[in-house]
């Protein structure tokens, strides 16, 4: 098997060069998305027969948590490969993305309270799904002190490394006792509108929503690993004659 | 003939690292004892904390019993956080650390037993003065032996989970507060079984499951940390 193409992703000139190629695409398509998903889902889905035009919020919320659970996940891939390859790349990338995914993590839990206040009129409750949001915005602001903590650029990318795959560990662990803790605190509890009950009309403007929130993230953690590419690798003489 | 002669050089070897363990568990304490002020200063924060809750919320007996078990916990916790802080830092300051890398022995198995006098320092103590708390909080004494139990099975998950941070963080100057930050999500799953169990007993409700499930968690954590710990120790130090 060819490996060149494993080589080369590795490579933060290559990199740079590529995603320069990709970018426009990005932005133009996650534009698109998104626009016609929250346009589609705003104005032209029928509203909920029990919570009225309050459930539209879901074309953002639903979104944002995704992005939220699915950014660690991709951070702890990065750390891991960071740790087995010592791939630099890995680590710019795991980097740029904890600050994204602690900003989905806040608009999850930002949009829950603003539709939770209508719905069930309060803005907080400690249901598990919010709880275990909130910890895992704990885990993003972690790794993010931790970076910030350490000054030498090789440790503090093993170091967040180690930190994300123990998290990664952590996660199912702290989601099933938080449902523990719950079920045994209340009962019967308020649960979102399930999935595979939502009519067509619902789903499909979701479904491009979440697409068009895949392409919204990709678009930006490019462009943050490019400047943190240019910025490491100043030192280069690529990177100087790109900016001269 | 061959085949003995690799058992018994095996078996010199684990012995080898096991009295390496010993010598370090015992050259921890005899620290420990020269200095008390590391064991005796979080079990005192330990009982300031349980102190505060009275006075800021209510000297009820009813209310206070209905708190006991979380403010136990919660002390207990912050009280394992504020020791771990210590823990790896003055190796590396004398330069035990560097000693403990460089060493023939297996690092997981040299830190977990770093861990472990870590514990009978703290979490060990703790447990020990737990029932006074109990008695000062008004727990029922139906659930003194859940919270005893819990103490003794999830303290040493503290020291294990919160030894991750530390070792992360032996290289920042004033670590303290970025270790919190690091440590107390993964403290979750502890504190939410260990209350649940003693909340349980007070109810009169069984609470074999919760202390089943600390036990998972102790077992994973004898398991897994030490790895986590060492590879920290050893990626912030090359």
């Amino acid at each position: 098997m060819n490996w060149t193409f494993f080589h080369k992703l590795g490579s933060p000139k290559w990199f740079y060069d590529i995603s320069g190629k990709w970018l426009p695409w990005l932005q133009v398509s996650s534009l698109v998305l998104i626009s016609v998903a929250l346009v589609w889902g705003l104005a032209f889905t029928p509203p909920d027969y029990l919570q009225g035009n309050s459930y539209r919020i879901i074309f953002i919320h639903v979104p944002a948590s995704f992005l939220a659970q699915s950014v660690y996940m991709m951070m702890a891939t990065a750390a891991a490969v960071t740790l087995i390859w010592k791939i630099k790349l890995a680590d710019m990338a795991l980097k740029v993305m904890a600050p994204i995914g602690a900003s989905f993590c806040i608009l999850s839990l930002a949009t829950g309270a603003i539709w939770g206040q209508p719905t069930w009129g309060t803005w907080w409750v400690w249901d598990a799904r919010l709880t275990s949001m909130l910890i895992l915005l704990f885990l993003y602001i972690g790794i993010i002190a931790l970076r910030g903590a350490i000054h030498t650029i090789e440790a503090a990318a093993k170091a967040c490394a180690i930190l994300s795959l123990v998290g990664v560990v952590n996660i199912p662990i702290i989601k099933f006792s938080v449902d523990w803790w719950n079920t045994l605190h209340q009962g019967a509890t308020l649960t979102l509108t399930e999935k595979p009950s939502m009519a067509p009309e619902m789903l499909w403007p979701l479904l491009l929503a979440i697409l068009g929130f895949y392409l919204f993230f990709t678009m930006v953690m490019v462009l943050r690993l490019r400047i943190e590419i240019i910025s490491r690798e100043r030192k280069t003489r690529w990177v100087k004659e790109l900016v001269s | 003939m061959a085949g003995e002669g690799e058992m018994s050089n095996v078996d010199q070897q684990s012995m080898r690292g096991f009295s390496a363990c010993l010598a370090l568990i015992r050259r921890d304490l005899i620290l420990t004892f020269r200095s008390p002020g590391q064991a005796i200063n979080p079990m005192a924060f330990f009982l300031m904390v349980a102190t505060l809750f009275p006075l800021g919320i209510a000297p009820d007996r009813e209310v206070l019993s209905e708190l006991a078990a979380g403010v136990i916990w919660i002390g207990a916790l912050l009280a394992v956080l504020l020791s771990l802080d210590s823990l790896f830092k003055s190796d590396q300051d004398d330069g035990a650390l560097d000693q403990l890398l460089m060493s023939p022995h297996p690092l997981p198995l040299l830190v977990l037993a770093k861990v472990f006098s870590h514990w009978l320092t703290s979490g060990f103590c703790l447990t020990l003065m737990a029932p006074l708390l109990a008695i000062m909080l008004h727990l029922p004494s139906d659930a003194f032996s859940a919270l005893m139990i819990t103490l003794l099975l999830g303290t040493p998950v503290l020291s294990l989970a919160g030894a991750i941070g530390s070792a992360l963080t032996v290289r920042v100057q004033r670590g303290g507060l970025l270790l919190t930050l690091l440590s107390l999500p993964l403290y979750i799953p502890v504190l939410i079984f260990a209350t649940g169990a003693v909340n349980a007993a007070m109810q009169n409700m069984p609470y074999t499951g919760h202390i089943l499930w600390l036990s998972v968690f102790l077992v994973l954590g004898v398991c897994l940390a030490p790895l986590a710990i060492a590879g920290a120790l050893r990626v912030i130090n090359e």
